[in-house]
């Protein structure tokens, strides 16, 4: 690259502006040249949203300043621009995409206004002329029909229509710098796979240089050109994502590589004995929203059919993964094996019973304690008003246990998930979120289940976490010959652990087997749509090779 | 992990750490003062609230009558300070009545929800009707009593506390740790008592400081129109009333009272705010 860089980042120092300030930015420095992306790839908390949003001069006012160094945008320093200036250059020098659509759209206004609004702000057109363009850049981004697009509103599109749109805001005035912040995130695997082709067209098409901000190696794998590994607020390594990802320099690069799970299945574990502990026999899930007066007039009911007709056996042991993307019924078909939802038809199998028919919590005392459950978000799964003791007792208390024996048993499952036993006088907030994901896990196990329902229980920790946290399931699986059933939608981490997937599409099973085969030879065409979606499935990246001609 | 640890420890300490506003120290003053004007009007009156004087009609203030004297000779100083009994403990029962008959309705219509359907068309039928006419009402069917008027003035309140409670819990229940309750087999009154009433307390606290206010405000309006308690308890409602007939001759018969009246208020008013930003930071600079 010959060309001077778009985008160069100086030295750049932030601080928090607090009485004791702390440095979210110790000094990081990269350039982006036109018609080139950047991958800033690194965990929570290395500073890399920190990095976009001071690009942009987006800072939230108040909280973080620049202590030093410079961002030269075009060799104009972004840092020392004028707030009019900046507002000028935002948009028409360079833009932002997000990684929630949904809250980045103004949800009362249409599509067109919104667009509108982005040439009103930056462009002396007229209206026909702006609506042109805007019909315009709907077809640049491949949105169908861009007029019944441009009077929609928010709600009424897909989310990756949205992320397109928001794709299609940010470029509309040929911005030399676009910035996105983790814009695949909240998408689906197979949306993300055209919203990343998407970005990679345009990037070609009107040479903006791409600065991209993720925490998914895969995806760097498939937009980077180069990446600059981050972690706590200092650039680890930079280079050409090839040499990054297969010879490594740093010892943060590696294990950061080596955390992410490979898509290779396993091999499969033998199966000792066959004892049945959970089954569904034709689970049915229909969800009717019908408001009492469209009932009165005759209306015909809405409903969805989130889960159709679900029939598997989970036996002592093993693992089943149940993959899908959002929407797909997987995490609703958890919900009725724990009877958060009832069923609407068919039967759910607990140690032989089915637990369909029974209600209120007396009646399936026995189902609770044999089936338990992990939660995505470790954050929300814990009362944060209540000390780690009290919540690993809880379930204990309720079938009966004295508070004594329980709070010393609590003590000693702590230990089994590698926690200090004097963790039970502390709250929630005083961990950290893999902690806090550990002391979810020693809660259900407080109730000796036989079957752990995990619900995405690794989706919202980063990479290294997940892998420990992986592990030490694995463990107690061992230990306690425990089922789990794994709902997920990475398959990576299916994967790695399961025995056995389901992979579910729209309420239904499309395919069921053990998982080297569902995986490593899929049958149904939407199992091979989602693992040719699966970002960087080239790439073996704890062994640092593409093997993209062997699959 | 740092930033959010200190960020989420905070609550705890900021009720005490932070130095208060000098109005709410004002305002607290202000009512230490009327609470215990109150509580100790025997020593600090110069008469009998009801004690007559013929002789003594409508005079100015003077050494003996601080603020003058009514239209029976009775002095308006020792009324206007037994009348502060009456409105605090007015106060008092109408804020403390609504909370402790809305919170358990509040939670329950969260919860329950065939129960709230029904729950919440009563409360929507009870809002419907103006509070002061509900009073009335209900003062006018029976004695005008202290117990009396402390129900007419509550019964309104109440729909506002259960839909703040039942806002609450729905918002509560939407979270994870509340479906984990569940797995863990917590029956539902235990439920509600361990996750989702902690949650209320706080908003419930600064509701009640504006309900306070509200029912003395609302009191002295009954006592004005001539429905509240009756003249031989002076209450600063009953006391404008009886002196707006003499306005023309002797306007603090009104003043007075009404003074107190809205420094009452006012100091409530404050305190509530105080309190709703301490507990929750994100209200801060808002009304209701």
């Amino acid at each position: 690259m010959t060309s001077a860089p778009v985008l160069s980042v100086r030295d750049l120092k932030v601080v928090t502006t607090a009485r004791n300030p702390a440095e979210i930015l110790k000094g990081i420095s990269f350039d982006i040249f036109p018609g080139e992306t950047l991958c800033l790839v690194g965990e929570s908390g290395s500073g890399k949203s920190v990095t976009s949003l001071v690009s942009m001069d987006l800072l939230p006012r108040g909280e973080l300043a620049v202590a030093g160094g410079e961002v030269l945008l075009n060799d104009e320093d972004i840092t020392k621009a004028s707030p009019s200036r900046t507002r000028a250059l935002r948009g028409s020098e360079m833009a932002m995409i997000f990684q929630e659509p949904m809250t980045a759209l103004n949800p009362v206004l249409t599509i067109g206004l919104q667009m509108d609004e982005v040439f009103r702000a930056h462009r002396d057109m007229r209206k026909p002329e702006r609506k042109a363009a805007a019909l315009e850049a709907f077809e640049s981004v491949s949105l169908p029909d861009p007029a019944r697009i441009y009077d929609s509103f928010p709600h009424q599109l897909s989310g990756g229509q949205r992320q397109r749109v928001m794709i299609a805001m940010a470029l509309a005035l040929k911005p030399k710098l676009l910035i996105a912040d983790e814009p695949t995130t909240a998408l689906d695997v197979t949306t993300q796979k055209q919203i990343l082709e998407l970005i990679q067209r345009l990037k070609e098409e009107q040479n903006t240089a791409v600065l991209f901000i993720t925490h998914d190696m895969g995806v760097v794998v498939d937009i980077a050109d180069r990446v600059c590994v981050m972690r706590h607020g200092e650039i680890v390594e930079t280079g050409k994502v090839q040499d990054v990802l297969s010879q490594p320099k740093e010892q943060y690069t590696r294990d950061l590589l080596a955390a992410v799970p490979s898509l290779t299945p396993r091999k499969a574990r033998p199966q000792e004995g066959q004892e049945k502990v959970l089954e569904l026999i034709g689970v049915n899930k229909i969800f009717s929203f019908q408001s009492f007066i469209s009932k009165l007039l005759g209306h015909e009911e809405h409903s969805v059919h989130a889960v159709n007709d679900v029939s598997f056996r989970l036996d002592r042991g093993r693992t089943l993964g149940i993959v899908g993307e959002s929407g797909s019924g997987k995490s609703s078909v958890a919900r009725c094996i724990l009877r958060l939802e009832d069923p609407t038809s068919g039967a759910v199998v607990v140690n032989g019973n089915d637990i369909v028919p029974l209600r209120g919590q007396k009646a399936l005392a026995e189902a609770r304690r044999a089936v338990q459950m992990i939660f995505q978000d470790p954050n929300r799964s814990l009362n944060p008003r209540l000390r780690v003791g009290e919540s690993l007792i809880e379930g204990p208390l309720n079938s009966g246990e004295a508070r004594a024996e329980a709070m010393a048993r609590a003590g000693d499952i702590l230990e089994i998930v590698r926690l200090p036993r004097e963790s039970l006088d502390r709250y929630p907030h005083q961990f950290s979120g893999g902690q806090r994901q550990r002391i979810a896990i020693a809660r259900a196990l407080m109730m000796s289940p036989d079957v752990i329902v995990a619900d995405e229980a690794v989706s919202a920790l980063d990479v290294s976490v997940q892998a420990q946290v992986l592990e030490l399931l694995a463990e107690v699986q061992k230990r306690q010959n425990l089922a789990v059933l794994f709902i997920t939608h990475d398959l990576r981490v299916a994967a790695q652990i399961c025995d056995d997937v389901m992979v579910m599409q729209r309420g239904k099973v499309v395919e069921f087997g053990p998982a080297e085969q569902v995986l490593a030879h899929p049958q149904h065409a939407y199992t091979r749509d989602l693992i040719n979606a699966a970002p960087g499935r080239d790439w073996d990246f704890a062994k640092g090779r593409n093997i993209g001609a062997l699959v | 992990m740092k930033p959010s640890q200190s960020a989420q420890k905070a609550p705890r300490s900021r009720l005490l750490t932070n130095p208060p506003h000098w109005t709410t120290v004002l305002a607290l003053v202000v009512l230490v003062i009327i609470v215990a004007i109150a509580v100790f009007a025997p020593a600090v009156a110069n008469f009998e609230p009801t004690q007559l004087n013929a002789m003594m009609r409508l005079k100015p203030a003077d050494d003996t009558y601080w603020m003058g004297t009514d239209s029976y000779g009775r002095d308006l100083y020792s009324r206007v300070i037994y009348g502060a009994q009456v409105s605090l403990l007015v106060g008092a029962g109408v804020s403390i009545g609504a909370l402790v008959i809305g919170l358990p309705l509040g939670l329950l219509a969260g919860w329950f929800r065939g129960l709230d359907a029904v729950l919440m068309r009563m409360m929507d039928g009870m809002m419907a009707i103006p509070g002061i006419l509900l009073a009335i009402a209900i003062v006018a069917l029976t004695d005008a009593g202290l117990t009396t008027v402390i129900i007419a003035i509550m019964l309104p309140e109440i729909p506002q506390v259960v839909r703040l409670v039942r806002s609450r819990v729905l918002s509560t229940r939407s979270e994870t740790f509340v479906d984990a309750a569940v797995l863990l087999g917590t029956p539902p009154l235990r439920l509600i008592w361990r996750h989702l009433l902690p949650s209320t307390i706080a908003p419930l606290i600064v509701q009640g400081t504006y309900i306070y206010a509200s029912a003395i405000l609302t009191e002295a309006a009954l006592s004005f129109l001539g429905v509240g308690i009756g003249t031989e308890t002076p209450t600063w409602g009953n006391i404008m009333a009886e002196g707006r007939l003499y306005f023309a001759l002797n306007p603090w018969l009104v003043y007075w009272p009404a003074i107190v009246l809205s420094l009452c208020i006012l100091s409530i008013n404050l305190l509530g705010d105080a309190l709703r930003d301490r507990l929750d930071p994100k209200m801060k600079g808002r009304s209701i």
